[in-house]
C-alpha cells in the first residue's frame, strides 16, 4: 500500500446502531490543513462519522489514524481533535471567557498562557467584548463564535464542525460561512464539517465527500462534486440538475429529446445523464450541435436569476437574462457536450 | 358568562378558605389571650413564650431538626448519585423502565404501609444489633429511606433538562471524570439539588406516620409531641407551637419555589 501521508485517515469504519448501519465501510484520507466537508441529508451517518473522528463514538471496525499515529482507541480526552456541536453546548455556568478557558484549565495550563491564548481567541472572533458575559445573554451567532473560540483555543490538529450554522438565519449563514472559510485559511488548520446544505458545502470546502445511507457516494472537489455528479443522488441533492435518459450507442447519446455528442463515454448502453440548468444555452439561432428547439412554459423569478422551464423536457434553464423572453416564446438549447455528466447506478 | 365566571370565583375562594381556615384559625387561638374558647380576648404573645420555656417542646424540637438535617444531608448525597447514577449510566431500555418504576415506588406507597415494613424490618436488624432500638437512629434511617427517592427524582428531571451535550463538549475539552464531575455536572445540577433537599427537609419536618412507627421514648418530635398533646387536651400552646411548624413550611416551600424559578428562567 502506499505510505501513510499527515492528515486524518479513515479505514474501512463500520457503525451499527441495532440492525441500523449508520456508517458502512468507510475509507478517507482528509489532508492536513484542508477543508473537508461530509455532506448528505439527514441520516445518512455523517454525525455519527464525525463522533467516531471525535472519539465520543467508538466504532464497530476500522482505524483511525492522525498524522501517522493510530488513536483507533484513544477517547475524545486524549485527542487533539476538537469539535463544535450544532447545539454549541456552551457552559451555561460559566462566562465567556472561562467557557473559552475551559480545555486549557482542564489541562493544568498556567494562568498567565491561560490568559493569554484566552485573549488571543476572544480578539481573533472579535467577541472579547463579552468575554465576561455569560452564554444565554448572548445572540445565536455570538454564541457560535464562542464555540468555535473555544475549540480553536486549544490549537487542534482537527476541528470537527457539527452543523454548527443550522441555528443562524439565511443571511448571517451566508456572511458566517465566508468567515469561516477565511478564518481556515489563514490558520491552515484542518477543519472538517459536517452539513446537510449544498450551498455551505460548496462555498466553504477544498475537499466535499457525499454521503449516503452510511456510504460515501462521491468525493472531490466541489467543482468536481458539483459539475460531473456520479449519480442521480448527487446530481439532484447537489442543486438543481436536468436529468436525461438514452441510449449510448454508435459514438452518441440517443434521447427523446434528439441526439447528442457528449464528451464522456458511458459505461453503460442504457443509462443517464445530468445537465445544471445553468450551462444550458439559450439563443435565438441554431446552435451547430447539440441543437433543441423548445417552447418556454414557465418563468419563475429567483431574485438574481431566473428559472425558465421548456417543452419538451421538462427542461429547466438558469439565466440572469430573460428580459427578452416571454411564456410561449420558441428558442433554441444547446446542451454542451462537455457540460453533460454521466451518473452511473 | 358572566354569571358563570362568578360562580367559577365563589367556588374557588370557597375552595381556598376550606384549605386555609383551620389554619388561619390555629395562627388566631395562638394569639388570642385566653386558654378556653373561641372568642377573642385580645392579643398575647404569651404561649409562645410559654413555648420556649417547656422542656419536653424545646426538646422535641431539637429532636425534629436534627433528624431533619441529618436525613437531609445523607439522602440529598445518596439520590443525587443515584439520579446520576440512573441518568448517565448507559443501562439497556428494559432496565431503565424496571429503575424508573423502583424510584417512583417509595413516592406513591402509602406511608403507613411504608411504616409498617419499617417495624419489620427494623425487628430484623435488632436481632443482629441493639443499635435498631426504636429511637431517633431508626428515624434517620427511616427518612433517608423515603426522602431518597423524592430527592432521586428532582436531581433526575434536572440532569435531564441540563442533557449530555454540555458533558460530551467537556470531554471533547480534555475533561476527565472527575474535573467533568466538578466543574460541569455538579455547578449545573445546584438547583436541582437544593431543591431536592428543601423537599426532603420539608417532608421529614412534617412526617408523623413514619417517625410514629419508628421513634423511641427518647425521641420525640414535634409532630409526635403535637399528636399526643392533642389527644390530651388542645391548647394555646398547641396553636402556637402548630404556627411556627406551619411557618418554617411555608418559607420553605416559598424559597424552593423562588430558587428553582430564579435558575430556571437561565
Amino acid at each position: 500500500m502506499t505510505t501513510e501521508m499527515k492528515g486524518l485517515n479513515l479505514k474501512e469504519i463500520n457503525k451499527s446502531y441495532g440492525n441500523v448501519k449508520a456508517v458502512d465501510n468507510v475509507s478517507l484520507d482528509i489532508k492536513s490543513g484542508e477543508f473537508f466537508t461530509l455532506l448528505g441529508p439527514s441520516g445518512c451517518g455523517k454525525t455519527t462519522l464525525l463522533r467516531i473522528i471525535a472519539g465520543l463514538e467508538l466504532q464497530d471496525s476500522g482505524l483511525v489514524v492522525l498524522d501517522d499515529e493510530d488513536i483507533t482507541i484513544q477517547p475524545a480526552i486524549k485527542r487533539q481533535i476538537n469539535t463544535v456541536f450544532q447545539s454549541y453546548a456552551l457552559f451555561p455556568h460559566l462566562t465567556i471567557f472561562e467557557n473559552i478557558a475551559f480545555g486549557l484549565r482542564s489541562r493544568k495550563i498556567a494562568d498567565s498562557e491561560v490568559n493569554k491564548r484566552v485573549n488571543k481567541a476572544l480578539e481573533m472572533l472579535e467577541i472579547d467584548s463579552m468575554q465576561k458575559r455569560f452564554p444565554h445573554q448572548l445572540s445565536g451567532g455570538q454564541n457560535q463564535r464562542v464555540a468555535l473560540a473555544r475549540a480553536l483555543v486549544n490549537e487542534p490538529k482537527v476541528l470537527l464542525l457539527d452543523e454548527p450554522m443550522s441555528a443562524l438565519d439565511a443571511k448571517l449563514r451566508a456572511q458566517v460561512q465566508v468567515e469561516l472559510r477565511r478564518l481556515q485559511q489563514r490558520l491552515g488548520q484542518t477543519f472538517i464539517l459536517v452539513t446537510h446544505d449544498q450551498d455551505e458545502a460548496l462555498v466553504v470546502s477544498d475537499r466535499i465527500a457525499v454521503m449516503k445511507d452510511g456510504e460515501i457516494v462521491q468525493f472531490g472537489t466541489p467543482e468536481q462534486v458539483y459539475d460531473y455528479p456520479k449519480n442521480k443522488f448527487v446530481a439532484e441533492f447537489l442543486g438543481a440538475a436536468n436529468l436525461i435518459s438514452g441510449t449510448y450507442h454508435d459514438g452518441r447519446l440517443h434521447t427523446d429529446l434528439g441526439v447528442f455528442e457528449i464528451e464522456d463515454t458511458p459505461s453503460w448502453d442504457k443509462g443517464d445523464v445530468a445537465i445544471r440548468p445553468e450551462w444550458i444555452k439559450m439563443s435565438d439561432i441554431k446552435p451547430e450541435i447539440n441543437a433543441i428547439k423548445a417552447t418556454v412554459k414557465e418563468i419563475i423569478y429567483r431574485g438574481t436569476n431566473f428559472d425558465i422551464w421548456l417543452d419538451p423536457g421538462p427542461l429547466r434553464v438558469r439565466t440572469s437574462s430573460y428580459k427578452k423572453i416571454k411564456i410561449g416564446d420558441e428558442v433554441w438549447l444547446e446542451l454542451g457536450a462537455k457540460e453533460m455528466a454521466v451518473l452511473h447506478e | 358568562m358572566k354569571k358563570i365566571t362568578l360562580i367559577v370565583n365563589i367556588a374557588a375562594i370557597s375552595t381556598m378558605a376550606f384549605l386555609y381556615l383551620p389554619l388561619v384559625a390555629v395562627a388566631f387561638f395562638s394569639v388570642n389571650n385566653t386558654k378556653y374558647g373561641l372568642i377573642w380576648k385580645g392579643f398575647t404573645l404569651d404561649w409562645y413564650t410559654k413555648l420556649f420555656q417547656n422542656e419536653l417542646i424545646l426538646h422535641a424540637a431539637w429532636n425534629t431538626l436534627v433528624l431533619a438535617v441529618v436525613s437531609t444531608v445523607v439522602s440529598t448525597f445518596l439520590g443525587t448519585i443515584l439520579a446520576i447514577g440512573m441518568d448517565r449510566f448507559p443501562w439497556p431500555k428494559k432496565m431503565n423502565t424496571v429503575l424508573d418504576m423502583i424510584l417512583h415506588l417509595p413516592v406513591i406507597i402509602p406511608d403507613i404501609i411504608f411504616a409498617a415494613a419499617m417495624v419489620v424490618a427494623f425487628g430484623f436488624l435488632r436481632s443482629a444489633s441493639t443499635l435498631f432500638e426504636p429511637g431517633l437512629l431508626n428515624m434517620i434511617i427511616a427518612h433517608i429511606t423515603f426522602q431518597t427517592a423524592f430527592v432521586a427524582l428532582v436531581v433526575r428531571s434536572r440532569l435531564v433538562s441540563i442533557g449530555k451535550d454540555v458533558e460530551e463538549a467537556a470531554r471533547d475539552l480534555y475533561a476527565g471524570t472527575t474535573y467533568l464531575l466538578w466543574k460541569v455536572t455538579l455547578p449545573l445540577l445546584t438547583p436541582g439539588i437544593v431543591a431536592g433537599a428543601m423537599l426532603a427537609f420539608t417532608l421529614s419536618l412534617d412526617d408523623f406516620v413514619i417517625s410514629f412507627f419508628t421513634a423511641g421514648p427518647d425521641s420525640v418530635t414535634l409532630p409526635l409531641y403535637i399528636f399526643a398533646a392533642v389527644r390530651r387536651m388542645v391548647t394555646p400552646q398547641i396553636h402556637a407551637l402548630s404556627t411556627i411548624v406551619l411557618l418554617i413550611t411555608i418559607v420553605l416551600v416559598i424559597s424552593m419555589e423562588r430558587f428553582t424559578r430564579k435558575f430556571n428562567v437561565k
